[in-house]
């Protein structure tokens, strides 16, 4: 018995040890993006581009990378969303049960989640080799689409199997059709979690470098056409760490915390407008 | 007589995979009656219920043989619609399930979905199966706010009342008061007794004492087959079948 108690208590230290790396990780994160980035920080950054001279230590902001990511990030996640809730809809009301055609989609979504950035950003640049396009902000937000479509199309999938199968039933058996039962019953139901999904998959396709260094190229200016190349974020940091002024690499630090409020600002937007919806929830 | 029959079962039989889980059923379910099916768990009771509004279709690996008809139709042909068939009956499930949405869109539920009623009508309709269920006078103050803060036993009779705004002709109900206390499961009982004029009732339930308060008809399930069915006095005084007269008297459960 005694052995028993010994056991519980090592496994309990290894629990909290754990859960402690999770807090000291985004303690740590977050306080040395804020301690290196916030003495840096000039309203400047926010709302100019880069001057000439801007890479050896000159004046001017990352408005074009704060445009750029937005417009990317922020549009592909819309696409992305278009996509990704049909798929999660008919894998969990629509499709029949042991049907091949879920399991295909499930399997593929799951190793597509898996495979790195980069690999995207060769596949787009491929694609648009073939198709004689230039890097550009339309690239770029497409190449961001399709990365995020499948980790916000899986993600959506789980928070669609967590509905009550009873749910369901229960709007057909009022008569209610798949498509009725789907949109005005499930949908409702598991709102909250599909805007999780939304704003995860927002938040990697933000702070994705590695499919838009070829797919959207990059540029000091504010991109104002779909043809325009466009800057980003995650790059306009790589750009400026890679400086050897160290006013440069400070600035790094200021654009990446402008990147995590960024993130962090959109996520709890959304999370204010879904709890507006999720009054209703059944639990 | 047999012309009166709503639902009648013809050689029925329901395999979940190889399991062989209801067995050449055959019998008529008598119209605004409250019909009881009686038998231990796993007897197939919740399999022959969940048959009569086909939701049988979508369990795993479920294969059915054999006809139901309502009134005359056999409602496992192959052109028929399911959701015209899922219309005609309301469903009280074990455990209750409002619709994630207010008091008063769940009762609207059905008349919306089915275009059966006009805006300004839905109003009174609301009204009207809230006071059937005898629910009104306890939600009508809060008729916006989510059914899910209401007690288990007042969304149990809001999952009635959204069934019956349906206008079904039988309400299905599937041990509709194991999850309820004792009080909650009275005024589930008073409800279904108000119903039986207007509804045809099929009540599956594992509580003896229940089925012999409310039925007018029995039927008494034993590991996937009918062993007998008839009028509640018969099969609760004189079973013919020894199988019954056991269970009905407790030796076996």
């Amino acid at each position: 018995m005694a052995g028993g108690v010994a056991e519980e208590k090592a496994a309990l230290l290894m629990m909290r040890l754990s859960c402690l790396a999770v807090l000291s990780t985004f303690l740590g994160i977050i306080g040395m993006v804020v301690w290196r980035g916030l003495p840096t920080l000039r309203l400047e950054m926010l709302f100019r581009t880069p001057s000439a001279g801007f890479y050896m230590g000159g004046g001017g902001g990352v408005l074009n990378a704060i445009v750029g990511s937005l417009l990317m990030a922020g549009v592909g996640t819309v696409i992305a969303v278009f996509m990704s809730i049909p798929v999660a809809f008919y894998l969990n009301v629509f499709a029949p049960r042991n049907s091949h055609l879920a399991s295909a989609v499930r399997i593929s979504l799951d190793l597509l989640c898996g495979i790195p950035s980069i690999v995207y950003g060769a596949f787009a640049f491929a694609v648009m080799l073939m198709a004689g396009l230039r890097a550009s902000l339309a690239c770029g937000t497409i190449t961001l689409a399709v990365l995020c479509f499948p980790i916000m199309a899986r993600a959506m999938d789980e928070v669609l199997r967590m509905v009550p199968r009873e749910l369901a039933e229960t709007s057909w058996s009022l008569g209610a059709t798949r498509l009725e039962t789907a949109l005005r019953v499930i949908l409702r139901q598991a709102t909250p979690g599909l805007v999780s999904a939304a704003m995860l998959s927002f938040g990697r396709a933000v702070g994705d470098a590695a499919s838009v260094l070829f797919a959207a190229g990059y540029s000091d200016r504010v991109p104002l056409a779909p043809t325009d190349p466009a800057a980003s974020l995650p790059l306009a940091i790589f750009f400026q760490l890679g400086s050897p002024f160290p006013e440069v690499r400070d600035r790094a630090y200021a654009a990446a915390l402008i990147l995590t409020i960024l993130v962090v600002g959109v996520g709890l937007a959304a999370r204010r407008l879904s709890a507006a919806r999720s009054r209703h929830v059944v639990r | 007589m047999n012309g009166l029959a709503q639902i009648r079962i013809r050689n029925l039989n329901v395999w979940y995979g190889n399991v062989h889980v209801l067995r050449s059923i055959t019998a008529d379910i008598p119209p605004r009656r409250i019909t009881a099916i009686i038998g231990p768990s796993g007897c197939g009771k919740t399999t022959l219920l969940r048959c009569f509004n086909r939701l049988v279709d979508n369990d795993d690996n479920a294969r059915v043989e054999g006809d139901v008809l309502v009134d005359g139709e056999n409602i496992f042909a192959p052109d028929v619609d399911v959701t015209l068939i899922r219309k005609k009956m309301g469903l009280l499930s074990q455990r209750p399930f409002p619709l994630p949405m207010s008091i008063y869109d769940n009762v609207a539920y059905g008349p919306r979905i089915h275009g059966t009623a006009h805006r300004e009508e839905i109003g009174p309709l609301v009204e009207k199966y809230l006071r059937m269920t005898n629910l009104w006078d306890e939600v009508k103050g809060r008729l916006r706010e989510p059914a899910a803060r209401l007690s288990v036993g007042q969304q149990q009779r809001l999952c009635l009342a959204r069934g019956l705004a349906v206008e079904p002709e039988m309400i299905l109900a599937d041990e509709p008061t194991s999850a309820l206390d004792p009080v909650s499961s009275r005024a589930i009982e008073q409800a279904f007794r108000e119903l039986k004029d207007r509804y045809t009732v099929i009540l599956v339930t594992h509580i003896l004492r229940q089925a012999r308060r409310l039925a007018d008809y029995v039927f008494f399930m034993y590991m996937g087959e009918l062993v007998e069915h008839g009028p509640a006095e018969l099969i609760f005084e004189s079973p013919r079948e020894r199988m019954t007269r056991e269970y009905v008297s407790g030796i076996i459960s």
